[in-house]
């Protein structure tokens, strides 16, 4: 499916939004994913390479603070950008470098030396390990986003569900915990991520307006990719597949109706 | 009761030879995924072309590198080390051709066909008989007769433009594709 | 029967050959020219399916064997590796781990066709036996299997399986635990676990086809069965295997392939738990762990049993149950298709296994739809009616029964097809 800058009034006109009186008290069975249509659903679904690219940016400049990816490589951006382009974000982000001459790893102040990233280096994680992750959060652990996706179910309409679903009012009796905030398309209603995304979180690079929906809509595009980076490839050769596989059948089918004409 | 015989093929019937001619090209398909899977990965081909700094490299001295899961020998050489192997006629060398991944097939193994740059050999540390390791000569610890490598695993001795001399290797250690980015920077594969 | 073999070799070294290892004999007279029944319909070509199935598992299980590692710290980055970059890899995994899902399916529609149609029965107990071991084989193959990308899922589910080892304390103190501690390797499911879990499904499979063979030469004393349940009473019953059923089974192979396929490209986490791809984490829990989709109905019979011996023997009992399935049977006649009352037993029996299912799918503490009865419950009347149909109706039914009146011969219907 080609995008369209229509894609993105269209995916606000379908979410309805959820009034405070519909949301039940009892949150162990969270709210149920919003309906979102997706540029990768079905069985000819792409990446839209611009909500991707923009998605990327949402990634780079809001939740890489605290969220790791790192099974992503920089070559891997190829995909929705130019070699040059790549090639120059890794180079902008600091890779822990050898142990120099001296079979050092941290400089005089104790801190790791660093070296430009190639593009065969992985995206770096904010923290050193998950202990300072923690201690950064308040004791809660960001997860590594690379596969977020497919780790939760409910999917790419979850995360979605998840990063639109912090303005709701929580219905009277319900408990906001300490330090947490009320979501309540999560399991239990109290989740630890504050509210990431803002109006205008970020300048998209082609002027799409940055409201929460299309900032969330674009990352969970990217994240979808991040976590099934093969999707296209599959879903193409898997048209091959079944068009192979029917043809096939077909061809059996007619042999079979051969073979046993003369046995009854 | 009519007993049933297999029907009695006079002629191959048309659709058993094109669902079987169709079944061999899906088979073939199908397979190929199978046998490419072993072929080395994006990550491997991610690493055939690599970015070098040489400036740590000394005058008379060598630096090793990884390059593809090999050594790769960055030696700079001194004014005698240069002299010596423009010396040398290479009619007389076991191997004549430079083996120059930079050069065509048949270039000779003349010293200036063995870099880009005098001062610097740049070699694929990989000794051309079973695959050892060679040894640098140093004027501290010579190896070999020639002032380049000697393999210790069977002897082979090279010279210091890396071309075989003496001892079973039958090729001049290889040039990889290199070129300089930078006075100290190499981008090699 | 097969009677004597027909194959004259054609060469001179064809000759040559059969007088010292008759291998083109064997694959003529077992492949070739064997007497199968005339009548056999889509329910008997899941054999032929679960052969094709058996070797694609087995043929892109090694090829991930090429990538994968077996250690607790790589296992799970090494699959998104195979995932992400080793050429093809996503489709390695994915036709691997739909494969077995896939090789249930078959499995399970096999074993049906199996009580449906009366194949248990004498003279053909052996064969239903070494089915029984050959399901069971699979079970353990595929529980192994589960446990390699060492995702939450993998670890959990190993935990809690191998912990059924810990209820035999209650017979011998001290004896679960130590069964257990020895399958684990250390003091919980951990690397050593692992690696070994790696050893055996590399193993079973070749262990499989193994029985298979053994299966298959059971199946070949007496011949097959038909849906008519009856036996072959000569040529006129029969078709050589090739070309009939050689291109018939290839045909519903093919359909299979299609659907299976259809899920490899276009739904090939659907079988699966997303939680799987959280990599495992010894100290927390995921709120629900279940096992794959095809040992949901053994998790149900387990919960609804509130001691933990008791449930681990229940689940045991369940399995143990089909073996004697060929004695349970009192009945004289095979085909339920002549068996009014088995008929309908035999559909309730299928229903009360996807009830099963679905009790085995859902949270412990679940209530049934949106009424206030615990789903145990129902997995309690499942689990009852489960024993109760092989060890109450089946041998009360051959005493009871009136079955209907049963055909000549095989042939004799076949002249107004009823395919």
């Amino acid at each position: 499916m080609k995008a369209l800058p229509l894609a993105a009034l269209a995916l606000l006109a379908v979410v309805p939004a959820v009034r405070a009186a519909d949301i039940p008290v009892d949150l162990s069975e969270p709210l149920p994913p919003k309906a979102v249509t997706w540029s990768f659903e079905g069985p000819f679904g792409t990446y839209d390479r611009a909500a991707w690219q923009r998605g990327f940016q949402v990634y780079k400049e809001v939740c890489s603070a605290c969220h790791s990816l790192n099974r992503i490589a920089f070559h891997d951006l190829t995909f929705g950008f130019s070699e040059a382009q790549a090639k120059a974000l890794a180079a902008a982000a600091k890779v822990p470098a050898d142990p120099n001459d001296k079979g050092e790893t941290t400089d005089d102040k104790g801190e790791r030396l660093t070296r430009p990233g190639i593009l065969a280096d992985h995206f770096q994680p904010p923290f050193a390990n998950e202990e300072a992750a923690r201690a950064n959060n308040g004791g809660a652990l960001p997860p590594d986003l690379s596969l977020i996706v497919k780790a939760r179910e409910g999917g790419a309409a979850y995360v979605y569900s998840i990063l639109t679903g912090f303005h709701l009012t929580p219905p009277k009796g319900f408990a906001v915990q300490d330090g947490k905030y009320f979501n309540p398309y999560f399991a239990g209603g109290n989740i630890s991520m504050p509210p990431p995304l803002a109006e205008g979180s970020v300048t998209y690079a082609d002027g799409t307006t940055a409201s929460i929906d299309q900032e969330a809509h674009d990352v969970v595009t990217f994240l979808s990719w991040a976590a099934e980076p093969k999707m296209e490839e599959r879903k193409h050769i898997g048209l091959g597949a079944m068009v192979f596989m029917l043809l096939i059948s077909g061809l059996l089918f007619l042999s079979y109706r051969r073979v046993w004409k003369d046995a009854h | 009761m009519a007993t049933t015989t297999a029907p009695e093929p006079t002629r191959r019937d048309f659709i058993f030879i094109a669902t079987g001619a169709v079944a061999a090209v899906g088979g073939a398909l199908a397979a190929w995924p199978f046998i490419d899977q072993m072929n080395p990965s994006s990550a491997v081909l991610a690493l055939s072309t690599i970015e070098q700094d040489i400036s740590t490299v000394q005058p008379g001295q060598q630096v090793v590198f990884k390059y593809r899961g090999h050594p790769l020998f960055v030696r700079r050489r001194t004014p005698k080390e240069i002299a010596e192997a423009k010396s040398v006629n290479v009619a007389d060398l076991p191997d004549p051709l430079a083996r120059n991944a930079n050069l065509p097939d048949d270039a000779p193994a003349t010293d200036a066909n063995r870099g880009v740059h005098p001062e610097y050999l740049v070699l694929v540390g990989v000794c051309t008989h079973l695959g050892c390791t060679p040894t640098v000569s140093t004027p501290q610890v010579p190896q070999g007769e020639y002032g380049g490598w000697l393999c210790h695993c069977h002897g082979s001795q090279y010279d210091t433009a890396g071309r075989i001399r003496k001892g079973p290797a039958p090729q001049n250690l290889a040039i990889p594709p290199y070129s300089f980015l930078t006075p100290t920077r190499i981008k090699v594969g | 029967m097969s009677g004597p073999s027909t194959y004259v070799p054609k060469s001179g070294f064809a000759r040559w050959m059969d007088s010292r290892l008759p291998l083109a004999r064997f694959a003529h007279d077992t492949m070739l020219t064997f007497p199968t029944p005339r009548n056999l319909n889509i329910w008997y070509a899941f054999g032929a399916i679960l052969t094709t199935m058996l070797m694609i598992q087995i043929v892109t299980g090694i090829v991930l064997a090429m990538h994968y590692v077996a250690n607790a710290d790589m296992a799970f980055d090494s699959v998104e590796n195979i995932m992400r970059v080793i050429n093809y890899g996503w489709l390695m995994r994915y036709l691997h781990a739909n494969g077995a899902s896939f090789f249930f399916i078959a499995v399970y529609v096999h074993m049906f066709r199996g009580l449906y149609y009366g194949s248990y029965k004498t003279p053909r107990e052996v064969l239903w036996i070494l089915g029984v071991i050959l399901y069971l084989l699979m079970m353990a193959t595929a529980f192994f299997g589960y446990v390699l990308p060492w995702g939450q899922m993998s670890f959990w589910g190993a935990t809690v399986i191998t912990n059924f080892f810990s209820a035999l304390d209650q017979i011998t103190p001290h004896w679960g635990s130590a069964v257990a501690t020895w399958l684990w390797g250390g003091y919980a499911v951990g690397d050593p676990t692992l690696n070994r879990f790696f050893s055996l499904h590399y193993l079973l499979p070749f262990v499989i086809a193994g029985v298979v063979g053994l299966h298959v030469w059971a199946l070949h004393v007496p011949g097959n069965n038909n849906p008519l349940g009856i036996d072959v009473k000569g040529p006129q019953d029969t078709v050589p295997f090739h070309p009939y059923y050689t291109v018939k089974d290839a045909f519903y192979v093919a359909l299979f392939i299609l659907i299976y396929l259809g899920f490899v490209f276009y739904a090939p986490n659907f079988f699966g738990n997303p939680d799987n791809y959280t990599p495992a984490n010894p100290v927390v829990t995921p709120p629900d762990i279940v096992p794959e989709w095809y040992l949901l109905p053994y998790y149900a019979m387990l919960r609804s049993v509130p001691q933990k011996l008791l449930g681990v023997l229940v689940m045991a009992g369940s399995l143990i149950t089909l073996v004697f399935v060929p004695w349970l049977d009192t009945s004289k006649v095979r085909s339920s298709r002549f068996r009014p009352m088995m008929k309908q037993f035999f559909w309730i029996f299928v229903v009360d296994c996807l009830i099963l299912g679905y009790c085995g799918s859902q949270s412990a503490d679940a209530m049934l739809l949106s009424t206030s009865i615990p789903l145990v419950w129902v997995a309690r009347i499942g689990t009852l009616f489960y024993f109760a149909f092989f060890w109450l109706i089946m041998p009360l039914l051959g005493l009871i029964e009136t079955p209907k009146p049963l055909p000549a011969s095989i042939a004799q219907p076949v002249l107004s097809p009823a395919e």
